[in-house]
């Protein structure tokens, strides 16, 4: 709950950027290693276009949608976790952060459904070039996911422990900023694998 | 030196720079055979003198990571070593296997030493930097299970820094990967990929850790400045070294036989593993500048930035310059590779070991906080001798890379190995040369533990003036 005795959020709201310095020298390396990803990507498929557009026929879009939608909101209730702690309201702010967990399980499940179907195929990396791609990319952002889990986990833990207040809650801010960009690199990551043809 | 038990790092120490002048004799050989191909033969033939640079170059960086952990384990970890006389046992049996396995390198033809030392009952030998007798093999990691027993009994009993968890998780993984040196399958493409767990797992992945953490020891103490800065930078540091590091193990499995998507994996990212090198050399400049005294032992700060540097340019630039597949496929095992071997053993774990060594050795005999002046402005000179020298190699061997690459591989009228080599030859004949000033430094530095030792030190000056 709010205390009342609680100063105006918006004095901790002027840092910039938000969270721990490290963690967004991290987020840019991240950044770094899918834009790469994401390069090779565009330049295969600039030269086998026939075989990329036929084979993303074989995706399931509605999953992927329903994943993309399972992020957005994710981030949206880790937003609302962030501006709770901010009011001092640790209840929320662990309530918020533990439903934004529940998306990236949903987004986990959904997912390993996926990659059961196109095992169950017998599709491997060695296919073709573009479930090469498909494959490594979903799961590398897979793995991100889970990593994201895992911290905003702790940070759910400390406030719990009510390690976090008003005017310190870098931590929630830190792990926040980590999730948006396990989010980030799927908007991305959708429409470039899935959508686009 | 605020632990007695710290004392054991001395003789790990001294043994690592014995073996750094037998590792840098044989390399000087070598160079020579090069160019002059029948000099001592038959008494050292070319692939012995290649096996003894190799094996002394990683044995003594065992040596100088195993005195690293007795020294700062104890010092982080605010208590004294779990069992200073495991410690001090372990040194001879290392050392003396050490010493047999050389001595067996050059008495005897390859072959008798593999029958003398039974390696027909579990085979184990004649592949390349891990060609030890598996007696010697048996040895290393019992040795490695003795020294992480005794570092890990010392970090539970005492205070958990993050600089003592990266350091043994580095340990332990150095030691795990090594177990897959027994493992020998008969299918070719199998062999070699789980070689190279052993080879690149430990060079581009653990050891990066071991590295991080004991220049983190060293800057937290020569800057003053706080170790939770300094932390976190590890983290991310390291963090970013396992994303890219582990994946990249693919950049070896391009032209083994292993499946197509290894090109695409490994070139991704291994592309990317300059990355934490570029961030080491950042945060190690960043960690001088906001350093908050000035700490009388100027060599030991030199040599850690010096390792950021190098390591960037050694590992990172040079590695990336054939990491890529298609570039790969042409400039694979050439002497882009040496070059990049070079360049980027001295700049990672040599200076590495140098800089702990650096730090270390004048508290360990008795000093306050640093040598004499005299005999820190000889390493200086050894420092930047070394390090010019190595620049100089790696140069000469990416000249002597490129040239081979376009008449071997290139151009319209390929030639055979041998021809190519006969043209390059002036290329090493400059290595022979710049490795001779190598030497030099190496004398420099060896000779900078012998002098001044009469001379009073500095005593710590503490400046809150720079931020």
């Amino acid at each position: 709950m709010a205390d009342d005795t609680t100063p105006p959020s918006t004095i901790t709201r002027e840092r910039y950027p938000p969270g721990d310095l490290a963690i967004w020298i991290f987020i840019l390396a991240e950044l770094a290693v899918f834009a790469v990803f994401f390069a090779a990507y565009a330049y295969t498929r600039m030269n086998h276009v026939e075989l990329f557009n036929s084979y993303q026929e074989n995706l399931d879009r509605g999953s992927a949608f329903i994943n993309t939608l399972a992020l957005i909101t994710s981030s949206y209730f880790v937003v609302r976790a962030v501006a709770a702690i901010r009011d001092n309201d640790h209840r929320h702010c662990v309530g918020w952060l533990l439903a934004a967990l529940g998306m990236g399980a949903l987004f986990l499940i959904v997912k390993s459904t996926e990659f059961a179907h196109h095992l169950g195929q017998g599709i491997t990396l060695s296919t073709n070039t573009f479930y090469m791609f498909y494959l490594s990319l979903t799961f590398f952002h897979f793995m991100h996911v889970i990593m994201g889990m895992v911290i905003l986990a702790a940070v759910a833990w400390k406030a719990s422990q009510g390690e976090y207040s008003h005017s310190q809650h870098t931590g929630v801010e830190t792990g926040a900023s980590y999730w948006h960009m396990v989010d980030l690199v799927w908007l991305i990551l959708f429409p470039l694998v899935y959508v686009m043809r | 030196m605020q632990y007695k038990s710290q004392a054991v790092a001395m003789p790990y120490f001294i043994a690592a720079i014995i073996l750094f002048v037998a590792q840098i004799l044989f390399g000087l050989i070598m160079g020579l055979q090069y160019v002059i191909g029948d000099f001592l033969f038959p008494e050292i033939p070319f692939n012995v003198a290649r096996m003894v640079h190799t094996n002394t170059l990683i044995v003594w960086l065992l040596f100088g990571f195993m005195g690293a952990a007795y020294y700062l384990v104890p010092e982080e970890a605010e208590t004294e070593l779990f069992s200073p006389w495991l410690a001090k046992l372990m040194f001879w049996i290392f050392f003396l296997a050490a010493g047999a396995t050389v001595a067996g390198y050059l008495l005897v033809p390859y072959a008798t030493l593999a029958e003398l030392t039974g390696n027909e009952l579990f085979p184990t030998m004649g592949r390349e930097f891990l060609e030890q007798p598996t007696i010697t093999k048996i040895g290393i990691v019992i040795v490695a299970l003795a020294f992480l027993f005794n570092v890990g009994m010392t970090v539970l009993k005492g205070r958990k820094t993050v600089v003592n968890l990266v350091l043994l998780i580095g340990l332990l993984g150095l030691a795990v990967f090594f177990l897959f040196a027994f493992y020998v399958p008969d299918n070719l493409v199998l062999d070699k990929f789980f070689w190279w767990w052993v080879v690149h797992l430990w060079v581009e992945g653990v050891w990066e850790l071991i590295l991080g953490a004991i220049l983190a020891f060293v800057l937290i103490k020569v800057t003053g400045v706080d170790r939770e800065v300094i932390e976190k930078w590890l983290y991310v540091i390291i963090a970013m070294a396992l994303i890219t590091g582990i994946i990249g193990t693919g950049h070896h499995f391009f032209w083994i036989g292993a499946p197509e998507y290894w090109q695409w994996w490994g070139s991704i990212f291994s592309a990317l593993e300059p990355l934490p090198f570029f961030m080491m050399t950042v945060f190690a400049f960043n960690m001088v500048n906001r350093r908050r005294r000035n700490h009388p032992n100027r060599v030991a700060t030199l040599w850690a930035l010096g390792t950021a540097v190098m390591a960037f340019l050694g590992a990172g630039v040079w590695g990336f310059l054939h990491t890529l597949s298609p570039v790969n496929y042409y400039t694979h095992g050439t002497q882009l590779t040496a070059a990049h071997g070079h360049m980027a053993f001295y700049g990672a774990y040599v200076m590495i070991v140098l800089t702990i060594i650096s730090y270390a050795m004048p508290l360990l005999r008795g000093r306050t906080a640093a040598n004499s002046n005299k005999s820190q402005v000889l390493e200086m000179w050894s420092f930047w001798l070394m390090t010019i020298a190595m620049v100089f190699i790696t140069l000469f061997l990416t000249g002597a890379g490129i040239l081979q690459v376009y008449l071997q591989r290139v151009s319209e009228t390929p030639q055979p190995f041998l021809v190519v080599q006969d043209q390059i030859h002036l290329f090493y004949w400059l290595r022979e040369v710049a490795g001779v000033v190598f030497l030099i430094g190496l004398i420099c530095y060896i000779a900078s533990f012998f002098v001044g030792n009469k001379d009073p030190e500095h005593t710590l000056e503490v400046s809150n003036t720079t931020t």
